[in-house]
C-alpha cells in the first residue's frame, strides 16, 4: 500500500477536495492494498452525523452512514421496502455488511479481475491502456449499456433495490444537491473511468426514498454459490396488482450492466395487463433488445430472461405455465 | 501516528503507521496473534473481531480508525481454564481440523447469535419480521463469511447449534 496522509473530518465542510473519502473502508482498503487505488489523502468520514434512518416527505432518509446491517434490519425498511432488505441480506458477508456504509455500497467498484489486475490493460483504471477484458473471462461482464472502451459491470445488489424504489442521492459539497438514483452512475462510453456524477469534493449525505408503493416486492440474485458472491444477474421487483392487472411495475436490474439497470418500455408493457408468460415475455424481449455479449458470458442474455420471467411469475402469483 | 487501542478491556498507546491494519496492530504490535490472516482482502472470515459487539473483518479496518471502540479478540472471550460457551462447543463438536479459521469463526458465531437475539433476518429467512431459529440454513447463511480449508463445516454448525439452544435455555431460565 502506497502512503498517505490521514484526516479525520468532524463535518461534511473539512473534507478536502483532494483527498479521498474513505467510510466502512471494505472497498477503498482492498483497493490500496493492490495499488489499483493509490490516494495521497483519506478523509474518515465515519464520525459525520450521517448515521440515522429518519421520516422524509412521507418516505425515509438513509444516511450515507448507516451500515448495510442496520439498513437491512431496520424495521421500517423490512415493513415498507422489504426490496431493499432483501438486496442488502443477499450482499457480501455478515461482518462486512457491519462495516459497509450505504454511500460506500454506492460507489463501490466493479469486480472486473482485470481492474484488480495491476499487470493487465484496463481502461477504467489507467485510461487509454487498453481492456483485457474483451477476449478474456468476461462471466461478470455487462450485457447492456457497455462500450468498446470497458464491458465491466456494477457489482452492488443494495442499488439495484434503490433504483426500484425511485432512489435519490443527496450531495453536498460547494453546490448542494440531488440527483436520482437512475442519473447518479454513468455508462462507460469513452470515459470508464469516470463512474458516477460525483465531483471532487462532494459527499454524499443520504439517499431518500419516496412514500412506499406497497404491492409484492422481490428480490433474486442467480450467483456461482448460494451465499457471499456477486450476482451473475439480479433483479429488483415491485409489482403491485388491481383487479387482477398489473398497476405497478418497477423492475430494475443488476450484475448487467455498468449501472444499476431500468428500462421504462419493459416496465410499461405491463402496465393494465393481466399477467401472463406472453406478456412477459413480451417485456424480456424490450429489455433484452439492446444485449449484447463479448465473450463466454452470452449465457447471461437468456439466463437474464429466465430470471425476469421466474420473478413476474412469483410477484404476479401466476403459476409457472411452461 | 499516535493511536490509543482499547482491546479486551485494556488500553493500548501506539505509534502506528496509518497503513496499518486494524489486523496487523492486534498480531505485531499487541502480539495477539490469536487472530488470523487468511486473505487480508476480506474474503475468509480468518481476522473476524468483535468491534463494540459486532463482527467486523480486522484486515479491511485501519488501526486509526478504531481508536474510539472497544475490540474484542478471541484472547478476550474466554481463557483456557474459562471457555466462552462457543469456545467449549467447538471443542466439544470437533469444530475444527488445523484450527486456523477457528478464532474467527468463534468471533464470528458470537456477533452472529447477538444477531439473531436482535431479531436481523438473513438472506435465507422465510419472512423479515422474525423470530428467526438457529436452524442449519440460517447459520450456514449467516456464517458464509468465514471459510474453512478443511471443511470442518458439518461440526462448526453443529457446535454453533448447541452453544445457541444452550444459550435460550440459560435465557428462559433466568
Ligand atoms: C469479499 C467481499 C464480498 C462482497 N460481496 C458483495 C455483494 O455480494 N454485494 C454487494 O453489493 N457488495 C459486496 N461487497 C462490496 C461491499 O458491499 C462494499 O465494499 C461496501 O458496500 C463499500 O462500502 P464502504 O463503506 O466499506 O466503502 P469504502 O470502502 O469506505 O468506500 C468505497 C468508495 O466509496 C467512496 N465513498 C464512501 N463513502 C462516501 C460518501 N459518503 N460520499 C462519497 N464517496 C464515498 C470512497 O471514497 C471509495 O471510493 C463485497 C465486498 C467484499 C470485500
Ligand atoms: S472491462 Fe473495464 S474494468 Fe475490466 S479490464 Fe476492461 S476496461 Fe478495465
Ligand atoms: S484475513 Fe480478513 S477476511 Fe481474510
Ligand atoms: S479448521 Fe482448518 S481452516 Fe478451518
Amino acid at each position: 500500500m502506497r502512503e498517505f496522509t490521514y484526516l479525520r473530518a468532524n463535518s461534511v465542510a473539512d473534507v478536502p477536495a483532494g483527498a479521498t473519502i474513505i467510510a466502512g473502508g471494505t472497498n477503498l482498503l482492498d483497493l490500496m492494498k493492490l495499488e489499483v487505488m493509490a490516494p495521497d489523502a483519506l478523509v474518515d468520514i465515519t464520525r459525520l452525523d450521517l448515521n440515522r434512518i429518519e421520516p422524509h416527505e412521507g418516505g425515509l432518509r438513509i444516511g450515507a452512514l448507516v451500515r448495510n446491517s442496520d439498513l437491512a434490519a431496520d424495521p421500517v425498511v423490512r415493513r415498507d421496502y422489504p426490496v431493499l432488505s432483501r438486496a442488502l441480506l443477499a450482499g457480501a458477508s455478515g461482518q462486512l455488511r457491519n462495516m459497509a456504509t450505504t454511500g460506500g455500497n454506492l460507489m463501490q467498484r466493479t469486480r472486473c479481475p482485470y481492474f484488480y489486475d495491476r499487470r493487465m490493460a484496463c481502461n477504467k483504471r489507467d485510461p487509454g491502456t487498453g481492456c483485457a477484458a474483451q477476449g478474456g473471462v468476461t462471466r461478470h461482464h455487462a450485457i447492456l449499456g457497455a462500450s468498446d472502451r470497458c464491458i465491466a459491470t456494477y457489482p452492488g445488489d443494495m442499488a439495484v433495490a434503490l433504483l426500484a424504489l425511485d432512489a435519490v442521492v443527496q450531495i453536498d459539497g460547494p453546490a448542494p444537491r440531488e440527483v436520482p438514483l437512475a442519473d447518479f452512475h454513468l455508462l462507460p462510453g469513452e470515459t470508464p473511468h469516470v463512474e458516477t456524477v460525483l465531483k471532487p469534493g462532494e459527499v454524499i449525505t443520504g439517499v431518500t426514498l419516496p412514500a412506499p408503493v406497497g404491492g409484492e416486492q422481490r428480490y433474486r440474485k442467480v450467483r456461482d454459490r448460494a451465499s457471499y458472491a456477486f450476482a451473475l444477474v439480479s433483479i429488483a421487483a415491485v409489482i403491485r396488482m388491481e383487479q387482477g392487472q398489473i398497476s405497478h411495475a418497477a423492475l430494475a436490474f443488476g450484475g448487467v450492466a455498468a449501472k444499476p439497470w431500468r428500462d421504462g418500455d419493459a416496465e410499461a408493457v405491463l402496465l393494465g395487463r393481466e399477467p401472463s408468460d406472453a406478456l412477459f415475455a413480451q417485456a424480456a424481449d424490450i429489455l433484452l433488445k439492446p444485449a449484447r455479449a463479448f465473450g463466454d458470458h452470452a449465457f447471461k442474455i437468456p439466463l437474464l430472461r429466465r430470471t425476469l420471467m421466474a420473478t413476474l411469475r412469483d410477484a404476479t402469483g401466476l403459476e409457472a405455465t411452461a | 501516528m499516535q493511536i490509543r487501542l482499547h482491546v479486551n478491556g485494556d488500553a493500548h498507546d501506539l505509534d502506528l503507521d496509518p497503513r496499518t491494519s486494524l489486523l496487523d496492530a492486534l498480531r505485531h504490535h499487541l502480539g495477539l496473534t490469536g487472530t488470523k490472516k487468511g486473505c487480508d482482502h476480506g474474503q475468509c472470515g480468518a481476522c473476524t473481531v468483535l468491534m463494540d459487539g459486532r463482527r467486523i473483518n480486522a484486515c479491511l479496518t485501519l488501526a486509526c480508525m478504531a481508536d474510539d471502540v472497544q475490540i474484542t479478540t478471541i484472547e478476550g472471550l474466554g481463557t483456557p481454564d474459562r471457555l466462552s460457551p462457543l469456545q467449549q462447543q467447538f471443542l466439544d463438536h470437533d469444530g475444527f481440523q488445523c484450527g486456523y479459521c477457528t478464532p474467527g469463526q468463534i468471533c464470528s458465531a458470537t456477533g452472529m447469535l447477538e444477531e439473531i437475539a436482535a431479531g436481523w433476518p438473513s438472506h435465507v429467512s422465510d419472512n423479515l419480521e422474525g423470530p428467526f431459529a438457529p436452524s442449519h440454513a440460517e447459520i450456514a447463511e449467516r456464517m458464509s463469511g468465514n471459510l474453512c480449508r478443511c471443511a470442518a463445516y458439518t461440526h462448526i454448525v453443529a457446535a454453533i447449534q448447541q452453544a445457541a439452544m444452550a444459550g435460550s435455555q440459560r435465557e428462559d431460565a433466568a
